[in-house]
């Protein structure tokens, strides 16, 4: 079996197939629907920025950034059937472009709104030009092989860091100076508050633009290069191409990730972009569902949640200093492995696959309750 | 010159024993076609049982025969409770469940020994010999270079001469045939598993004591650097786990001595990259992949 | 079900359902607003931390943030400070900037700590910087010999703790000028600002052309053998190491086995020689002689009034772990950290805690000054040297104080103060 076929279990893709000849009756208002969503999506997001917590918000910001990378890593992985195990070092990439940026503005003492939008759009740009090139390799190879050169990334780009520290400041790195909320929000605009915003509607076109391409005759392509090679040979697609594109567009969302990360944190440093962070982007998107773009905000809320859960674990439980310092840290994380573990062979389809078990099952059952 | 006679000779001892650990993800990549990220962390969880081993009995060597006999059982263990439930169906499944596996191990080993550096025993002395003023190996050195000489050869043996290794082949080649000419598919699998794990508990005991010491993370590095040869050799070539071990052990050796230890990385990735361009297979692949 | 419609309902019930988790644990306590103090109340006072509690950084130093806390248990058992006890939050970041991003948004937005205290790291704590100035946390005493936390005009409310890279470099290589003079130098440094700031230090006082070898390593890379090598072919008599203890262990068993034996003078960082000689096993008789740099009292030294008062503690609040370094280190920030919030005064606001830790005149366990002004936030400002002799590590020579400019290294001749009787800091 190639390693590249398949990364969705055969059921979660008959599926797909099935939806496809609905798909194109409805394919004219396909943008139309998706700016419905989004519209929805961000007055509800607006909303939740008023009723919570400052911290709420800023972790509702940081699964939005981690969002835009899932949502990458899904289209590569789910829908192309790439493996990337660099996807940290991609955010890497453009967090570190955002950083340089922002501080360039600041050294020349422009100011203004619109600078981070253009330093968030260097990023992307950046992360592109970055991502051809590891694309065009990764075109090549297959499997174990793509997942070795890709691990390879990951642990060269924060090792670049410290290499060339007189631009990125080594192990230390920079600080991303950003502006405050405008005033014309009041004086007292929570900056958290601030934070989600921009972050949700940055996170939320870019959403916008992959849905979309998803939908189109690319995400087909990229489909059908998943499922079947050869076919997709036989049918004219052009498969290199397609894999570096399909790279490309992942690699532009993990770029944007990686600079809304470096604007909410205000700081970028090599640490936070190790090989860790490639390897757990991987986890949250096979755990979330790798088969639709839903799975990849089930990933992004598990990336952030994570940590906050763990630490709560432990609140729990008093013991003796002796055992607490054995195990703090490290039961919260053997209970994550298990979950994993357990999940991967309970539940292969990931969380949206169960979910989507869950509402077939439902709808099957309410009409025939009603009739 | 010396110099290069010095960072050659470092380089070899250290390759040996990527090579070693790269053979035992050969092993499991033949066997199961799972890239096992485990490894590392089985292999410390061995090392672990054999340092507790050693510390009660004071003999090192019953540590060591500990270990390989720990890393077979963990092996069998892992394929026969977790392995074989998982669907194979997505190739990203079982990475994911190893990955999940190097968590609970290393929070497990954390909860048991603490998260500190614990000193790993050598059982020869590591103090080079010295040939024409110039530092050479030191009887520890040979004693790695010896082991993994001797495992690589057994597992050649056995993979080529014997009927259990003829069945091991048959079974990953070709599971269906070979169930039906009576070869225990689900056995040989285990074995695979059990025999990788074991020869990857060798390569954590040899390797250990020249790094930081043992820790739940001490193999961490090591696993990157063993895939990396790995890859370069050919996950499918054993031969090209021992070549591409010793290529990757040198390379970082003269990375490091002529040009800078934080270049290292930059220079495995450009290393990766030139191989993998031009055989996209690694090194040894078997056969080129059918293009169509 | 339409597709769009089932992802728009996925999305909207995820938000939902964090809504509803935000709306449950967002106990709406004391705002800001009505002139109460963040995490003060008449009984209690939180201050939060971030550590590596696990990962691979987190040997040795997950034993820091427990400690600590069991000197607060001990001054609460006692009635804590102005009627108040101390409740100290531990986070564990990994050692990763990410989380500690996180955790210190968690301790000050959601818990309200009063104060973030020894946060640990360079590379993570600079992170956290901006966040916890604009938010006017205090951040006392970081766990880090960084220079950046001695900015004043930048960072009001941070000061630092351990005395800095650069004037350890200072030091060391001023007993290498006068008691090693003529012996060729070499250095071996971490490859960032540790690193480089104490290589700096080293040439403050030895010139810049003193250094006949100067090498780096990397935390990524385990083998030193091909650095090391280096100094034996270039015949260095003294080296000096600016490194982590795994890897001051880790030359010293490189060198040993390449029959290179030189003089050793290793950074306080990674010259602790119980952790030391842990890692090194069988082979620990390789520390004989090395010469590191402390200014704590040594936990070994039973007869230290604060060694016996910490070891005290340990029993009972700590569940007698394992007496180290850190352990001292820890309580040592405690001790420091009560001292300054007696002299904060009983109405507690974080704009006094600022003004005592500025105000400065800080005695305790530690046998170098404390420099805090309100020109300077850094830690302790000199050190003295320790060499390991029959297996124990003991001190030896006068303290050092010295700058991290071009000021010269001197003694420091003040007496060592002696803990107060029942171990909790009294109003002086």
């Amino acid at each position: 079996m190639s390693a590249t076929r398949a990364a969705l279990p055969p059921r979660q893709r008959a599926a797909e197939t099935g939806d496809r000849p609905l798909d194109r009756g409805r394919r004219g208002s396909t943008l139309l629907r998706h700016l419905a969503v989004l519209l929805v999506v961000g007055l509800v997001l607006v909303a939740v920025s008023y009723a919570v917590e400052p911290f709420r918000n800023f972790q509702l910001a940081t699964v939005a950034a981690y969002l835009c990378a899932t949502a990458g890593l899904t289209v590569l992985t789910g829908l192309n059937g790439q493996l990337s195990l660099g996807h940290g070092a991609l955010m890497a990439t453009g967090a570190y472009t955002v950083a340089l940026c922002q501080n360039a503005f600041a050294d020349r003492g422009l100011t203004g709104g619109w600078l981070l939008a253009l330093s968030l759009l260097a990023a992307v740009l950046g992360t592109v030009a970055v991502g051809a090139v590891v694309g065009v390799a990764a075109a090549r190879l297959r499997g174990p092989y793509l997942a070795g050169v890709t691990l390879a990334v990951a642990v060269v780009v924060p090792a670049l860091a410290v290499t060339f520290d007189g631009v990125f400041n080594g192990e230390q790195g920079l600080s991303v100076p950003v502006e405050p909320p405008p005033l014309a929000l009041g004086a007292y605009f929570p900056y958290e508050r601030w934070q989600l915003w921009l972050s949700g509607a940055a996170t939320l076109l870019a959403l916008l633009l992959v849905a979309n391409l998803v939908r189109s005759r690319y995400g087909r392509t990229f489909r059908a290069v998943r499922d079947d090679e050869v076919a997709a040979r036989l049918a004219g697609i052009h498969v290199a191409r397609t894999q570096v594109l399909a790279f490309v567009v992942s690699a532009a969302t993990a770029g944007l990730g990686g600079g809304l990360l470096a604007m909410l944190a205000q700081s970028v440093s090599p640490g936070a972009f190790s090989l860790t962070l490639s390897l757990f982007l991987l986890m949250a998107v096979v755990i979330g569902g790798l088969g639709r773009l839903a799975g990849a905000l089930w990933g992004a809320v598990l990336l952030v949640a994570l940590p906050d859960l763990t630490h709560s674990v432990t609140e729990l439980l008093t013991l003796s200093p002796a055992v607490a310092q054995r195990l703090e840290g490290n039961l919260p994380l053997a209970i994550f492995g298990v979950t994993l573990i357990v999940v991967m062979i309970a539940a292969p389809g990931g969380v949206q696959g169960l979910l989507s078990r869950l509402g077939r099952g439902l709808l099957a059952r309410w009409p025939a309750r009603r009739s | 010159m010396d110099r290069f006679v010095f960072l050659t000779v470092d380089g070899l001892s250290r390759g040996a024993v990527y090579a070693a650990f790269a053979l035992a993800l050969v092993l499991i990549w033949r066997a199961a076609r799972v890239v096992n990220f485990a490894q590392g962390a089985m292999a410390v969880a061995a090392a672990y049982v054999a340092y507790s081993v050693s510390a009660a009995t004071g003999s090192y060597w019953l540590g060591f025969l500990v270990a390989i006999v720990a890393g077979l059982l963990l092996g069998a263990l892992v394929d026969r409770v977790v392995m074989r439930h998982v669907d194979h169906a997505s190739p990203l499944n079982p990475v994911i469940v190893a990955l999940g596996l190097v968590l609970v191990l290393q929070a497990v080993l954390g909860m048991v020994y603490g998260n500190e550096f614990r000193p790993a025993d050598v059982p020869f002395s590591r103090s080079a010999l010295t040939v024409g003023g110039v530092a050479v190996l030191s009887p520890y050195d040979l004693f790695v270079f010896a082991t993994i000489g001797v495992v690589v050869c057994a597992l050649a043996w056995m993979f080529a001469r014997t009927a259990v290794g003829l069945r091991m082949r048959a079974a990953a080649f070709a599971p269906e045939v070979s169930r039906l000419l009576g070869v225990n598919v689900g056995g040989m699998l285990t074995l695979g598993w059990a025999l990788a794990s074991g020869v990857g508990a060798l390569a954590a005991m040899l390797v250990i004591p020249t790094e930081l010491g043992l820790h739940p993370h001490a193999m961490d590095l090591v696993f990157v650097s063993a895939f990396t040869a790995a890859v370069v050799g050919g996950l499918d070539s054993p031969l090209g786990a021992v070549v591409g071990g010793l290529v990757v052990g040198l390379l970082l050796s003269y990375v490091s001595g002529y040009a800078g230890s934080d270049l290292t990385p930059l220079a495995v990735l450009v290393l990766l990259l030139a191989v993998l361009l031009v055989r996209p297979g690694g090194l040894f692949a078997p056969v080129a992949a059918r293009r169509v | 079900m339409h597709r769009t419609a089932r992802r728009g309902l996925a999305i909207a019930s995820t938000i939902a359902l964090l809504v509803t988790a935000a709306g449950c644990s967002g106990d709406d306590g004391p705002t800001s607003g009505g002139g109460s103090v963040p995490g003060v109340t008449d009984t209690e006072i939180v201050v939060g931390t971030h550590m590596p509690l696990t990962g691979p950084a987190s040997a040795g130093y997950s034993k820091i943030a427990p400690a600590t806390k069991a000197y607060f248990d001990y001054v609460n058992a006692n009635g804590g400070v102005h009627g108040r006890k101390i409740t100290y939050k531990i986070m564990d970041d990994g050692y990763n900037p990410a989380n500690t991003q996180q955790v210190v948004r968690q301790l000050v937005l959601q818990d309200k700590v009063f104060a973030v205290l020894n946060g640990l790291g360079t590379p993570t704590h600079t992170g956290v910087l901006d966040f916890l100035k604009s938010n006017r946390v205090p951040d006392l005493f970081v766990a880090s010999g960084s220079r950046s936390w001695d900015q004043p005009d930048k960072y009001p409310g941070t000061f630092g703790f351990n005395p800095d890279y650069t004037i350890e470099g200072k030091i060391l290589a001023n007993y290498a000028k006068t008691n090693l003079a003529g012996r060729k130098v070499c250095f071996l440094g971490q490859d960032d600002d540790f690193g480089r700031d104490s290589l700096a230090g080293v040439e403050k006082v030895l010139g810049a052309g003193a250094v006949a070898v100067k090498q780096t390593y990397v935390t990524s890379n385990t083998n030193v053998a091909p650095q090391i090598g280096a100094f034996k072919a270039a015949g260095c008599q003294v080296v000096m190491l600016a490194t982590v203890p795994g890897f001051t262990a880790l030359s010293i068993g490189t060198a040993a086995r390449l029959g290179f034996k030189p003089q050793w003078l290793v950074s306080n960082v990674g010259a602790d020689h119980p952790t030391l000689a842990k890692q090194l096993g069988a082979a620990a008789p390789l520390l004989e002689g090395m010469v590191g740099t402390n200014y704590l009292p040594m936990q070994n030294d039973t007869a230290n009034p604060w060694i016996q008062l910490f070891t005290k503690i340990n029993k009972e609040h700590n569940g007698d772990a394992p007496f180290d370094g850190n352990t001292v280190y820890g309580m040592s920030v405690g001790y420091l950290f009560v001292q300054v919030l007696l002299a904060a005064g009983k109405d507690l606001t974080r704009e006094k805690v600022l003004d005592a830790v500025q105000k400065g005149g800080f005695t305790g366990p530690g046998l170098a000054p404390l420099r805090f002004s309100a020109d300077d936030h850094s830690g302790y400002g000199g050190q003295r040297l320790s060499k390991v002799s029959g297996g124990v590590q003991s001190y030896f020579g006068p303290t050092y104080e010295t700058d991290e400019g071009d000021g010269p290294v001197t003694e420091y001749t003040a007496a060592p103060v002696a803990p107060p009787a029942n171990g909790v800091p009294t109003v002086s």
